[in-house]
This record gives structure tokens, sequence and C-alpha cells, in this order.
């Protein structure tokens, strides 16, 4: 099991997530909802992400085109008047299932420096796509007039409904995360990371085994996404820059890569610190960006990999 | 006049200009342990890289159990019956020796798209695992990361990760290397238990190894083979010894 | 569709392949001696684009400008290596993504600061804004043209340099094999701050060249290190042949695709459909080009790794 730090802190956390509403409710400050239940979503997909790259080595660059895709599923059903969040989710998942499953079939077969190029440049391409597609808004983004309807009573457009609607998907999530890292599936992942040639010696044919992981990170990522359209009620293939899949990247790297539970606070770490400095100043990349060299100079375990405690991967 | 359990036909195989497999015929009886030996470069992990299925020949047919099984992947041949240790020690080093055993129990228990049951945990490969460990003599160390077993005890996890795939041969890459004295002992002990059961194919250095455990051994120059015979018939070949023999690893122990 | 327009968009298309080759040359270099993955090199394109703009606006001359920007980027390129680079050799590519991403980021702030928000105007003197009739009756930017012969000649120099030269051969062989070139005992730091600096000597002619064409403006390099991806990963890492071959291909291909396609639309949908689909389907023609080639030679096309 983890660590008693580790399993305390972690338990803490979403103790302090659940309370939170209330919390910003007693100190007049309802906008600090708004603002976890975003470090929310990106932790979702944050993790999402670190479950190919931290466990599976996969370097992907292109991650963020399943936050797109989520909030795409929902912006062009709503466009189109669909509104019923169930069809909705259906669509996301469906859609981020086999882009995920396409993609992954042509970069899979390539590693190194060759798989982050393709996966770059094929989110790119959806990037590019997103903005042509003029009746969507084109690079100006959609509005989304409603958000997803599920069922009587669940009023989402409530901020804490919607806070507690994101909170439930990342325990959720999380949870089921940690119970894929540890069972057969994950140990093939983790194994094909350490060392692929030798899995394929003892008989896995590790390839699909990838492939699958690499489709439950683009699911679960679609799902963050799908909340994200939710919460801002916004379409935009901005969304699925690149810069984007950076930041996801950053967001693991600081919280501890190869984790699951680090990029939880890399998510946050990152969102508070680029609302802070951009407080200060419209130029607050010229700064993050030395610090992002040095973060990755001599800070590279990221903060959950600085606790102390036997952190080996297999959270024993 | 039983079938070979592993037949060689022709095997070539050339990096740019240079020739590493050089029509090789080679073949294994089942229950024999055939040693191949020869200077540094001869090709001898490539020619274990073919079998196992992780490099393509040139040309040539390799034959397992009857078929041909030139086409099929490492991963099939894994579940043909091939086992292989690696002469570079390629254990998992952030699992548990536990762990890395289990991984070849879970390699042959059907498929692994399992998604809830904590691995490390379920018995159906950890206590066959367990076993295996405790055959080669590494009980006591389940528990401990591959990474910190000390390096005679990870060559003894790669030859348990081997067994554990349940194979019918296996092709074992310098097993004794890097070993001191008495651990190569162990490990030719063990090698010794093992004959019979398995057919192998033993690629090593080690000397009293090969004389003591070996029916047959073939010699690989160049990639090619010059000679074929029982340990004694290779011993005074005199080809063998201007080609090899005369160098310091006729001399026992590594 | 006429072949006026067709020979137009396709010497748009050298043209712009000629852009996607002195970024790509120094980028497939780097990747493949250095086996360093620099996403900030598309940064270098921006910085050339930017002192082009700033020497011709106190000189008055294009040839100027290019004079005084080659040793500009060449110290530039060599400050990134000495100063962030060194430090990611021995890192894997996860850390060189990330450094070299915060590289961009800084970067892009940094050409806003110093130069302002706004984009950087650079007019073509006369002699280059003319046009020259390539066919009767079809006129064509001078300037266009005369890009393309630069990035010809500089392709010429570059082969030749890269054939008959020692350092030449040191770099051919760094791209095959790198561990082999250190053996040698030659001096590999040497060498990787040249092949870095004369990447970021390419970069910047090309920005310089891309300068009059299109606006000179902070995250100008990203779009054309996309592409610049695209050209290595079909070509090959580390092979200058493969990025000109693609380059070429890709400038065609993206530059006459995007312009046949609403044509080639119509002969199968109706219109309307043609309108919408045709330029969301050209912006992807060029990944699809890659996944294919990929899909079937997953090493590029003349992949120079043996060792």
């Amino acid at each position: 099991m983890l660590s008693k730090l580790k399993l305390s802190i972690l338990i803490g956390s979403f103790l302090v997530l659940a309370a939170l509403p209330f919390i910003a409710e007693a100190v007049d400050e309802p906008f600090y909802i708004d603002l976890m239940a975003r470090v929310m979503i990106f932790s979702i997909a944050a993790m999402s992400l670190d479950f190919i790259l931290g466990y599976g080595a996969m370097i992907s660059f292109g991650h963020a085109l399943y936050i797109g895709l989520g909030t795409y599923a929902v912006g062009i059903l709503a466009f189109y008047e669909v509104t019923n969040g169930w069809l909705q989710l259906l669509v996301c998942i469906v859609g981020t299932a086999f882009i995920s499953f396409i993609l992954g079939l042509i970069s899979l077969r390539t590693s190194g420096i060759y798989f982050i190029m393709i996966t770059f440049a094929l989110a790119q391409m959806f990037y590019f796509l997103g903005i042509s597609l003029e009746e969507f808004g084109g690079d100006d983004g959609l509005p989304i007039d409603e958000r997803s309807v599920f069922f009587e009573g669940l009023d989402i457009y409530d901020p804490w409904t919607m806070y507690y609607l994101i909170l439930g998907t990342l325990t959720v999530t999380t949870f089921a995360l940690w119970r894929i890292i540890n069972s057969r599936f994950g140990m093939v992942v983790r194994g094909s990371h350490s060392n692929d040639d030798r899995m394929q010696a003892i008989g896995f044919p590790t390839f699909k085994y990838r492939l699958a992981a690499f489709v439950i990170a683009g699911v679960v990522c679609g799902l963050a996404g799908f909340l994200l359209g939710n919460l801002t009620e916004f379409l935009t293939p901005e969304y699925m820059h690149w810069f984007r899949s950076g930041e996801l990247m950053i967001m693991v790297m600081v919280g501890g890569m190869g984790t699951l539970f680090g990029p939880l606070y890399g998510a946050f770490a990152y969102i508070m610190m680029e609302d802070f400095l951009s407080q200060f100043t419209e130029y607050w990349q010229f700064y993050f960006g030395p610090l992002l060299i040095l973060l990755v100079l001599f800070a590279k375990q990221g903060l959950w990999g600085m606790l102390p405690g036997k952190e080996d991967m297999s959270d024993e | 006049m039983s079938d070979p359990i592993l037949k060689v036909e022709q095997l070539k195989k050339s990096f740019g200009g240079v020739v590493a497999t050089d029509s090789l015929d080679f073949d294994v009886m089942p229950g024999e342990i055939h040693a191949v030996i020869g200077p540094n470069g001869a090709g001898k992990t490539t020619f274990v890289a073919q079998i196992a299925g992780m490099l393509k020949s040139d040309s040539g047919r390799i034959l397992f159990d009857g078929q041909d099984i030139g086409a099929k992947t490492a991963p099939q041949r894994s579940h043909m019956g091939l086992a292989r240790s690696f002469q570079i020690t390629s254990v998992f080093r952030e699992f548990t020796a536990l762990e890395n055993v289990a991984l070849s129990i879970q390699a042959h228990s059907g498929h692994s798209f399992k998604f809830w049951k904590r691995a490390s945990t379920d018995a159906d490969l950890t206590e066959p695992a367990q076993k295996i460990l405790d055959d080669v003599g590494l009980g006591e160390r389940a528990l401990t990361l591959a990474g910190n077993l000390a390096h005679g005890q990870q060559r003894q996890l790669e030859i348990a990760m081997a067994l554990a795939t349940g194979p019918k041969m296996l092709l074992l890459d310098e097993p004794t290397a890097g070993m001191g004295t008495e651990e190569s002992e162990q490990m030719r002990q063990f090698l010794d238990r093992l004959k019979g059961d398995y057919s192998m194919l033993l690629i090593e250095h080690d000397m009293d190894t090969v004389f003591s455990l070996a029916d047959r051994v073939t010699v690989l120059v160049y990639g090619r083979a010059i000679a074929t015979g029982t340990p004694t018939e290779i011993r005074n070949n005199d080809e063998v010894r201007a080609a090899y023999l005369g160098e310091d690893e006729v001399t026992a122990g590594a | 569709m006429t072949l006026l327009l067709f020979v137009e968009q396709f010497l748009n298309g050298m043209q712009f392949g000629v852009f996607l080759f002195l970024i790509s040359a120094g980028l497939t270099l780097v990747l493949g001696i250095m086996n360093v993955v620099n996403l900030a090199h598309g940064s270098l394109y921006m910085l050339g684009a930017y002192f082009a703009s700033t020497f011709f606006g106190l000189t008055g001359s294009l040839i100027v400008a290019l004079v005084l920007m080659i040793p500009v980027m060449l110290v530039v390129g060599m400050v990134i290596e000495l100063v962030v680079l060194r430090t990611m050799y021995e890192r894997d590519h996860m850390d060189q993504v990330l450094a070299t991403f915060g590289l961009i980021l800084f970067f892009n702030e940094l050409v806003r600061l110093i130069w302002g928000v706004d984009a950087q105007p650079l007019t073509l003197p006369v002699w280059l804004s003319g046009n020259v009739e390539i066919l009767p009756d079809a006129p064509y930017p001078v300037y266009r043209l005369v890009v393309i012969g630069v990035g010809m000649a500089v392709a010429a120099g570059l082969f030749w340099m890269i054939t008959k030269t020692r350092m030449g051969m040191l770099i051919r062989a760094g791209a095959s094999n790198r561990p082999m070139v250190g053996a040698l005992g030659v001096n590999i730091r040497f060498l990787y701050t040249m092949v870095f600096g004369l990447g970021a000597v390419f970069a910047g002619l090309a920005g310089l060249m891309a300068a009059p064409l299109q606006s000179v403006e902070s995250g100008m390099g990203e779009e054309m290190l996309i592409f610049a991806f695209v050209v290595i990963v079909i070509g090959g890492i580390g092979s200058i042949r493969g990025a000109l071959v693609a380059s070429i291909v890709i400038g065609i291909f993206e530059t006459v695709g995007r312009s046949i396609l609403p044509f080639l639309m119509l002969e199968i949908v109706d219109s309307e459909t043609a309108q919408t689909a045709g330029p969301a389907l050209a912006s992807m023609l060029v990944y699809i080009l890659m996944a294919v080639i990929l899909f079937f030679k997953p090493q590029g096309l003349f992949p120079a790794r043996t060792g």
C-alpha cells in the first residue's frame, strides 16, 4: 500500500475538496468553486496522461486532443439541440475511443522521437480541422447554449452541483486507474515500459496492450473534456492546441511522473501558479519558461516524488 | 532416432557488410544440452536472437517441434515452448523478484485484459512464482526489488523467468556471465538438475560448465560452425584448438 | 483549374518547401546527431525574422540585413546550445521536450517584450518586388523565385559540405552512429555546438526570407515547427537528403493540394459540401500523407541511423 503519509495526504485532499464549496461560501469567495472545478478537470486529464506517459513511457504530445474531442461531443450535439447528457456522454466515449484507437494504431508502431512527433502532428491535424469547421465557430469558437441534461433534479447549472459532479468523476476515475495500474493489465503496461523486448520474450504481445492503454487514456481524458465543455459553456479548437498538450505534460512532471496521484497536485500547482503569475504580469511565460527548465533540471521527481516514504511503482 | 526439437537450416544474417550468421546448420535433440562456444563476436547472441524471434534472418529455416517458426513473432514462439534468458541481465528492475517471475507466469495464463484484481497478490500467479524462485534458490529474496539483487542473483532470476513460462526448450545466453566460482558451480548444478526435462541451447564461455553439462558442443567462428561433436571430440579437435581454444578461455572459470 | 494556376501553386509549393528545408535541415541534424528533441527550433526561425526586420529597418538593405543576421543567429544558436541544450544531452526525451518547451515560452514572450506586440513590417526593396513572366501572360513574383533559388543554392552548398568536407563526414558519421564518433576521439562538444549553430543560421535565414511574405509576430515559429517535424518524420531522422525530398514533397502537396482539392471535390460532391469539407480536408492532407508513409515505413523514407 501507499506509505501512511501519502495515503493520509491523499485522503485529506479529497476531504478538503469535498468540503471546499462550504468553505468558499463561508469566506464569501465563490470564485474558488469555479477555480477548483477547473483544477479537478485538468487533474483527470493529467492523470490519464500519466497513465501512458509515466507508467507506459508513451510520451504523447497530443493528449489535449481528447479534451477537445470531449468538449466537441457536448458542443456539437448541443448545437443540433441534442442536450441529453447520456447521449452526449455516449458519443464522447465512443468517439474518443475510436479516434484514440486509430491514432494509436498509427503512432504505436513507432517509438522514441518518432512517437512524440507523430502524436504531436496528428493532434495538430485535429486542431486545424477544428479551425476550418466554420459552422462550429472556426477559430473563434462556439458558445454552448445548454449544459447537458442527465435527469430530473440534476441541475448542473448550479455551481455546487457541477462541482460535485466533477469531484465524483475525479474520485471514480482515480480509483479506477489505480486499480488498473495494479491489475494484470497494468503490470503488462508497466513491464513494457521497463523492457519491451523482455516482455515479448516471455510471451506478451505487447502492442495490443499498449494500444488498449492508449485508448483508456484517451477516453478518460475525453471525460475531462466533456466536463470542461459543460463548465465553460464554450467550444473552441484552442483546447486541442499542442500548447495545451505541453501544459498537461508539465502538470504530470510537476506532480510526479509515474505516480498516478502526483499529477492531481501537478494540475493544481500549475493552474494556481498560472493564475497567480498572470495577475502580476501579462508576460508571465517569460518567467515560467526558464522556471520550467530549472524544474526539469533539478526537481524532476515532482511534488509527489519529493514526499518521503518508499515509492516504488507498484505502490506496495 | 527421434526428431530434433530445434532444427536450423542454412541460416544467414548480415548487417551491412558484416556476416553475422553464415549458412548455419544446427540442431538440438529432445532432452539434450547442446552448447555453443566461440570467440567474442562469433555471432552467438545474434544466432539466439534469430531463434527467439527478436531478429529477422535474411534466409534459412528454423524448425521448432517440427514446425517452421520463421514467420512467428517472439511472443508466439514463447507460447510454443521456447524460452530465453539474456546475456545482459534483462530483469524488470523496479519489480520484486516475485513480480518478475509472476509476470512470466501471467504471460502464459491466458490474456491479460484483466483490469480489476490486484496482480501482485493473486495467488494463481504468486504461488507458482514462489515455487520457481525456491527451486532456483532465490526463495528468500522473493520480495526484494530485482534492481537490488546481487548480480549473481539477478542471473538466477533470469533463468527463473525463463522457466516460469513452462517451456520445452531453453535458450540460455551465458547464464554464468559475471558470476564467481561458487555461484557458477551452483548454477551448473541447477542446470544439471534440469537436464532431461528441458532441451537446452547453451551459450557459454565457461569451459567447466560446457564440459560438465553439454552432450554436444558446436564451435562458432565468424558465424560459421567449424566443428560439432561431444565435448571430448571438440577438446581434441585441432582446428578448434587453433581457432579458439588457444585463447585464455580454455582455462577453467570465467 | 487552369495550367497557369497549377504552375503558380506549384512554384508556391516549391518556395514553401524551401522554407521547410531550411528549418528541417538543422532540426534533423540536431535530432540525428545529438539525439535531442529541440522544440525551440521554431523560435530560431522567429528570431531570424525579427532580426531581419530590425536590421532592414536600420539599414534599408535586405542584403546587409542578411549579412548581419548570420553571425547574430550563429551566436544566439551557440548560446542556447551552451546554456540549455548541453544539460539535456544525457536526459531522456521527456525532459528535452519539457525544457525546450520552456524555451519556446521564453522566446515568445521575449520578442513581445523587446519588439512589442504588433507584427513587424518588412516591405520588399524595389528590385525584388516586381513580377516576372514565367509563362506568357503569367506573372509570378520575383521574390518567390529568388527564395527558391537561394534555397536550392543552400541545399547544394549543404550537400557539398556534407559529402566533401571532413566536417560533413563527421556529421554523417554522427547521424548514423553517434557513440562511435565519440569513441573515435573527435571533439564531440565542438561538433555539437557547430551543428547547432549551423541549424540556427539556416532557420534564421528562412525567417529572414519569410518576413516579407508573412506577419512577423510572436508564435510564428510553431506553425513551421509542426511542418518541420512532419518533414523529418517522413524524411527520416538525421538525413539531409530525406529532409530535402520530404520538404519539397510536402511543400508542393500542401500548397497544390489546398488549391486543387476544392475543384476535385466538386467533381465528386455538390458545391455546398465541397465548400465546407474542402478546407477541412485540405488542412489534413499533409498529416494523412504522413500517416500513410509511416504506416509502411515507421522510420521514414531515408533513415540515417544504423547504429
